[in-house]
C-alpha cells in the first residue's frame, strides 16, 4: 500500500475548513494559509514523485466504502498538472483575501478550503460518481462565496451561476447512470476504453456537452460567467477563472473525447463553429467593456474557445495546446483578476475610466500588470504563447478557415488588452484619488511574483509541463485518431517548382548578369 | 398455534394499542399534570415497538413471510422496515412537540395517546395484505390525524386545517372505498394474493377503474399532484409539530401502502398503473417546485417541498422492480431525516418572547444571529435540493438509477431537469438566511432535545451519510425482496 498522498491532499484542507468555521478571524486566516501551503508542498511532492513515462494512472487509491460506487483516486499527467494549478493558486487566493475580506472571515476561509478539496477531488477521481459528487458539490461553496462576500448585484449573480451550472450538470448524471448500467462499471479508466454503440454515443455526448459547455463556458451559454466574475470577490474570481473553468476542458479530455470518440467526431464541426463565434464575438464584446473585471471575464470566454477548438482538432498538438492554454490561462487570468483586485482595494471601483496613468504612481504594479497583459495576448516567452501556438497549429492541420478566424480573435485579444492597459496605466492622471494610490506592498508582491515566475517558466521552458502529459495525450490521440474529422486543410505535400519565381529562361546567369 | 404466531407477528401493533389504552386511562384520571409522564411512556412504547420490529426484520424470511390472521396482515421485511421508520419518526416528533404547546399552555396528555393510535394505524397500513385491513389502518391513522391537526382548539387556523383535512380526507377515503368495491366486484376477493391471481386470469375495464380509483385515493394520501391541494393549507394551519409529523410518518406509511398495493395485488398490471404513476411523479415534481416559488410562509414552503419529494419517490415506484422498491425505501429514510430536521429547526426559530417565526422574512440574517442553526438549515436545504455531497443527493440518485435500469430514460431525464426548478426556492431559503441582513431578534437558546434530534438528522444528511449507503442498500434490498417471491 502506497502512502495515500491524494487522500492526504483532500484531508488537509478539509480539516482546515472545519476548523476555520469555529475560529476567530485572525486565526482562521493563518489556518487557511498554512493548510493551503501544506497542500502546495504536498503537490510539489506529487509532481516530483510522478513517474514520467511510467504507469498511466499513478498514486492509485481505492476503498469500497460506498454502495454503487467506490472511493477511487488516481491521477495521470493531465490531472497532475491541473491539481498543481489548483494548489498553486490557492495560497495566493487566501493572501488576496487577507485584508479585503472583513466580515465572517472564518466562514469565508472555510468555503475556500472546501473549494480546494472539491477541485482536487474532481481531478483525482477515478470513479464516475465520485467525480460527479465533487464536480457538483463545488456549486455550494462558490454560491456562498459570490452571495455572501460579492458585490452589489451578488444575489442575482449567485443564483444565475448556481442554476445555470446545475441545469447543465443534471443531464450528465442521467447519462452517467445509463453508462454505468450499460458498461457495468463506474471505473473511469475502464470506461475510457469501453465501446458504446454509436447511436448511444450521440445522446451521451450531448448530455455531457450540456454540462461541460456551461462550465467551460462556451458561447452561447457563457452569460453566467461575466456576472459571476464581476460580483465575486477578487479571490473568488481567481478561483473561478483559474480552476473552475478548467473543469469543462478537463471533462472533454477525460470523458467526451475518449468515451465517445464517434460522437465527438460527429459534433466536431459544431464545437469548432461555436468556438469561432465565441472568439470573435466575446473579443468584440470585451473591447467595449467599461468594467475591468467584465473585460477579463469576456477574454476568458475567448481563450476557452481556443481550448475547445484545440481539443476538437483530434491531434496531439491541438490537445497539448489546449492543455497549455488552460494552464496558462489559469495563471494569467488569475493574475489579471489579482491586478484588478489590487487597485479595487484602494479605490473601490472597477470602472476603467476612473483610473489612468498608474505607471506614474505605481510603477511596480504597472510592470506586473504589463507582464500579465502581454501574457494574455500570447507574447512569445510567456505561457499563453506556447498554448495558443500549439492549439492553432493543431487546428490548422484540420481546417485553415477555422484557424483564420481564431487568429483574428487573437489579434482582437491584443487589441482589447492593450487598450485596457493604455487606459489604466498610461495617459494622464485624471483622477486625483487614483493618482494618490500607493504602489503594491509586500503581500501583493508575494501574490503576483510567483505567478509571474510561473508564467515565464511556462513560456521559456514548457517541457516541464508538457512532459508529464505527453504520454497521456498520445494515448488519447491514439484512441481518437481513427475518427479524426477531415475539414478543409489539405495536408498533401505539393510538388516544388522547378525554378525560383524570378527565373528567366535562356539566361544562364539569371538576373543581374551583364 | 395459529393465534400464537398471528399475535406474535402483530406484536408491535398490539403492544402499542395496549399502551395507548392504558395511557388514555392515565390521562383521563390523572388529568393535565400527567402530560409529561404520558409523553415519556409513549416514547418508551414506541421505542419498544421499534425494537420488536427490528427483531422481526432480522428474523423475517420469505418462507414464513409473517402471515397473520389468515393472510389479512403480513409482517414481512418490507412491513417491518416501514414500521421502524414510522416509529422512529413519531418518536422524534414527540420529543420536539411539548415545548411548542407549552408556550400556549395547550399541551395535553391526549396528544401522545393520539400519536400512539396513529402509529398503530400506520403500522397496519404498511402491513395490510387485504383491502379491509388496509382500510381500517388508513382510517385509524387518519382519524387520529384529523384531531391532531386541530389540536390548538382556540386557534381558528388550526381548526380550519383539521376541518379541511377531515373533509378532503373523507373524500379520499370514499374514492378508495369505491375503488375497493370495484376491485372486489370484479375479482370476488379482497385478499392481495387472490386479487393478483384473479387479475392475471382476467383484467377487465371495470377492474381497471377499480385500480385507478384506489390509486387516486392513495395519491391523495401521499399528496401527489393532482390530489395535493389540501397539503399547503393543512400544513400551514396545523400546529408546527403536527405538521412535522404529517410530513414524515404518515407519508412513509401511505407510500409504503401504495408500494405494496402496486407490487402485490396490481403487480401483474404494471403497464396499466405505470402511466398514472409517471404522470403523478412528473406533475408533483413540477407543481411542487413551481408552487413553492411565491411562498412566504416557511411551512407552506416545506409543504410544497414535500409534494416535490413525493414526485421523486414515485419515480422509483414507476420502475416497478425490486430495485425500484429499494430505492423508494432509501429515499424515504433520507426524506424523513430531512423533513424532521427541517421542521425541528423551524420549531427552534422563535423570537425572544417565544412566538414562532414562520415567515421567510423572519429568518433573514439567521447566519449571524444563530450561525449553527443556519448552517444546519443550509445543509438541510441543499440536501432537499439534491446537491451532492449532501445525502439528499443519494435519494435522488437511487430512484433515478432504478428508473434507468427499468429503461425509463425519458422519465429520468425530465424528472431531473425539473428538479432544477426546485433548487430555486431552496436557494431562496439559503439566500434569506445568509445573504440578507437580520431584521428580527431570534431566541438565543434551544433545548437539548431539539438539538439532539436536529443534530442526528443533520449528521445523517451530511456527507457522512454516504458511509450508510452499504448497510442502507442491504436493508432496503432485503425489504424489497419481500415482493420477489410474489413477482
Amino acid at each position: 500500500m502506497e502512502f495515500p498522498i491524494l487522500s492526504l491532499m483532500l484531508a488537509v484542507p478539509l480539516i482546515g475548513a472545519i476548523a476555520c468555521l469555529f475560529l476567530p478571524a485572525g486565526t482562521a486566516r493563518m489556518v487557511a494559509l498554512v493548510a493551503t501551503l501544506i497542500n502546495l508542498l504536498l503537490g510539489a511532492w506529487l509532481w516530483v514523485d510522478y513517474d514520467i513515462g511510467g504507469a498511466q494512472w499513478q498514486f492509485v487509491e481505492r476503498a469500497e466504502i460506498f454502495a454503487g460506487f467506490s472511493y477511487a483516486l488516481g491521477i495521470d499527467g493531465i490531472a497532475l498538472m491541473l491539481i498543481m494549478l489548483s494548489v498553486f493558486l490557492m495560497p495566493i487566493c487566501i493572501l488576496a483575501s487577507w485584508e479585503g475580506i472583513k466580515k465572517r472571515v472564518g466562514e469565508y476561509m472555510s468555503a475556500f478550503l472546501l473549494m480546494e478539496v472539491l477541485m482536487i477531488g474532481v481531478f483525482a477521481s477515478q470513479d464516475l460518481f465520485l467525480f460527479y459528487i465533487f464536480f457538483e458539490a463545488g456549486l455550494i461553496p462558490m454560491f456562498l462565496i459570490i452571495g455572501v462576500w460579492g458585490g452589489d448585484n451578488r444575489i442575482y449573480a449567485s443564483y444565475k451561476f448556481f442554476l445555470y451550472t446545475l441545469l447543465g450538470s443534471v443531464l450528465m448524471l442521467i447519462a452517467m447512470l445509463w453508462m454505468v448500467n450499460e458498461a457495468g462499471t463506474t471505473d473511469i479508466p475502464t470506461l475510457m476504453q469501453f465501446e458504446f454503440s454509436s447511436n448511444a454515443q450521440t445522446w451521451l455526448w450531448l448530455a455531457f456537452f450540456a454540462s461541460f459547455a456551461v462550465k467551460m463556458p462556451m458561447w452561447p451559454v457563457h452569460t453566467w460567467l461575466p456576472d459571476a466574475h464581476v460580483q465575486a470577490p477578487t479571490a473568488g474570481s481567481v478561483i473561478l477563472a483559474g480552476v473552475l473553468l478548467k473543469l469543462g476542458g478537463y471533462g472533454f479530455i477525460r470523458f467526451s473525447l475518449p468515451m465517445f470518440p464517434d460522437a465527438s467526431a460527429q459534433f466536431a464541426w459544431f464545437v469548432l463553429a461555436l468556438s469561432m463565434v465565441a472568439v470573435i464575438y466575446t473579443s468584440l464584446v470585451a473591447l467595449v467593456q467599461a468594467d475591468m473585471k467584465k473585460l477579463i471575464a469576456y477574454s476568458s470566454v475567448a481563450h476557452m474557445a481556443i481550448v475547445t477548438a484545440g481539443l476538437f482538432a483530434f491531434n496531439v498538438q491541438g490537445i497539448e495546446g489546449a492543455m497549455m492554454v488552460m494552464l496558462g490561462h489559469g495563471l494569467v487570468s488569475g493574475a489579471l483578476f489579482l491586478c484588478v483586485g489590487v487597485i479595487y482595494d484602494r479605490l473601490h471601483t472597477r470602472e476603467i475610466a476612473r483610473y489612468g496613468g498608474l505607471s506614474t504612481n505605481m510603477p511596480r504594479y504597472a510592470v506586473f500588470f504589463l507582464l500579465f497583459t502581454m501574457a494574455s495576448i500570447g507574447l512569445p516567452g510567456t505561457s499563453n504563447f506556447i498554448g495558443e501556438f500549439l492549439a492553432l497549429a493543431g487546428v490548422y492541420e484540420v481546417s485553415t478557415a477555422v484557424t483564420l478566424v481564431l487568429t483574428t480573435g487573437i489579434i482582437l485579444g491584443a487589441a482589447y488588452m492593450l487598450y485596457l492597459y493604455r487606459r489604466v496605466a498610461f495617459g494622464t492622471q485624471v483622477n486625483e484619488d487614483a493618482a494618490r494610490m500607493s504602489d503594491i506592498n509586500v503581500r501583493e508582491w508575494a501574490m503576483l511574483a510567483p505567478i509571474a515566475a510561473a508564467v515565464l517558466w511556462m513560456g521559456v521552458y514548457p517541457e516541464s509541463f508538457l512532459a508529464p502529459m505527453r504520454q497521456d495525450i498520445s494515448a488519447l490521440e491514439a484512441r481518437i485518431a481513427r475518427v479524426a474529422p477531415d475539414f478543409d486543410s489539405d495536408l498533401t505535400i505539393g510538388e516544388p517548382r522547378e525554378h525560383a519565381a524570378n527565373y528567366m529562361a535562356g539566361e544562364a546567369n539569371g538576373e543581374g548578369a551583364h | 398455534m395459529f393465534y400464537a404466531s398471528s399475535l406474535y407477528f402483530t406484536g408491535a401493533e398490539i403492544g402499542l394499542s395496549l399502551s395507548a389504552l392504558v395511557l388514555l386511562l392515565v390521562a383521563a384520571w390523572g388529568g393535565q399534570k400527567t402530560a409529561r409522564l404520558v409523553t415519556i411512556l409513549s416514547v418508551a412504547a414506541l421505542v419498544g415497538a421499534t425494537i420488536f420490529s427490528i427483531h422481526l426484520f432480522d428474523t423475517a424470511s420469505v418462507e414464513i413471510a409473517g402471515r397473520a390472521f389468515g393472510d389479512l396482515y403480513r409482517a414481512d421485511a418490507f412491513g417491518s422496515f416501514g414500521k421502524i421508520l414510522i416509529y422512529l419518526a413519531t418518536v422524534a416528533v414527540l420529543i420536539v412537540t411539548p415545548r411548542f404547546f407549552d408556550h400556549r399552555g395547550a399541551y395535553r396528555p391526549e396528544y401522545p395517546v393520539l400519536m400512539l393510535f396513529n402509529a398503530v394505524g400506520m403500522g397496519m397500513m404498511v402491513s395490510a395484505t387485504d383491502l379491509m385491513t388496509l382500510y381500517i389502518g388508513l382510517e385509524m391513522s387518519s382519524l387520529a390525524s384529523y384531531v391532531l391537526a386541530s389540536f390548538l382548539r382556540e386557534d381558528t387556523r388550526s381548526a380550519e386545517a383539521g376541518l379541511k383535512y377531515f373533509v378532503l380526507g373523507a373524500l379520499a377515503s370514499g374514492i378508495i372505498l369505491y375503488g375497493v368495491s370495484l376491485v372486489y366486484g370484479f375479482t370476488g376477493t379482497t385478499n392481495y394474493d387472490a386479487i393478483r391471481v384473479a387479475f392475471a386470469a382476467n383484467f377487465s375495464t371495470g377492474a381497471l377503474f377499480g385500480v385507478v380509483f384506489v390509486l387516486a385515493g392513495m395519491a391523495f394520501k401521499v399528496s401527489a399532484v393532482p390530489f395535493h391541494m389540501w397539503t399547503p393549507d393543512v400544513y400551514e394551519g396545523a400546529p408546527t409539530p403536527v405538521t412535522a409529523f404529517f410530513a414524515s410518518a404518515p407519508k412513509v406509511a401511505a407510500m409504503a401502502m401504495l408500494v405494496r398495493l402496486a407490487m402485490e395485488p396490481f403487480a401483474g398490471e404494471v403497464d396499466s398503473w405505470r402511466q398514472i404513476v409517471i404522470f403523478a411523479a412528473l406533475a408533483s415534481i413540477v407543481v411542487g417546485a413551481l408552487g413553492a416559488i411565491g411562498q412566504q410562509s416557511l411551512k407552506r414552503l416545506l409543504a410544497y417541498s414535500s409534494i416535490n419529494n413525493v414526485g421523486f419517490i414515485l419515480i422509483g415506484l414507476a420502475a416497478a422492480t425490486p430495485g425500484g422498491v429499494a430505492s423508494v425505501l432509501t429515499y424515504l429514510v433520507i426524506y424523513v431525516a430531512m423533513t424532521i430536521g427541517s421542521f425541528t429547526a423551524l420549531l427552534m426559530l422563535r423570537d425572544p418572547s417565544g412566538e414562532p417565526l414562520d415567515n421567510l422574512a423572519d429568518i433573514s440574517g439567521l447566519s449571524t444571529s444563530r450561525p449553527v442553526l443556519a448552517w444546519c438549515l443550509l445543509a438541510l436545504m441543499f440536501s432537499l435540493a439534491g446537491i451532492p455531497p449532501l445525502f439528499g443527493f443519494w435519494g435522488k440518485f437511487v430512484v433515478f438509477q432504478a428508473a434507468i435500469q427499468a429503461d425509463l430514460v425519458a422519465l429520468a431525464a425530465i424528472g431531473i431537469a425539473a428538479s432544477v426548478i426546485g433548487a430555486f426556492y431552496y436557494l431562496k431559503f439559503i439566500k434569506v438566511m445568509f445573504f440578507d441582513d437580520a431584521t428580527r431578534e431570534v431566541e438565543k437558546h434551544s433545548p437539548t432535545g431539539h438539538w439532539t434530534v436536529l443534530v442526528i438528522c443533520v449528521l445523517i444528511i451530511s456527507p457522512l451519510g454516504y458511509l450508510l449507503t452499504i448497510p442502507l442498500g442491504d436493508w432496503t434490498t432485503r425489504a424489497a425482496a419481500s415482493f420477489v417471491a410474489v413477482m
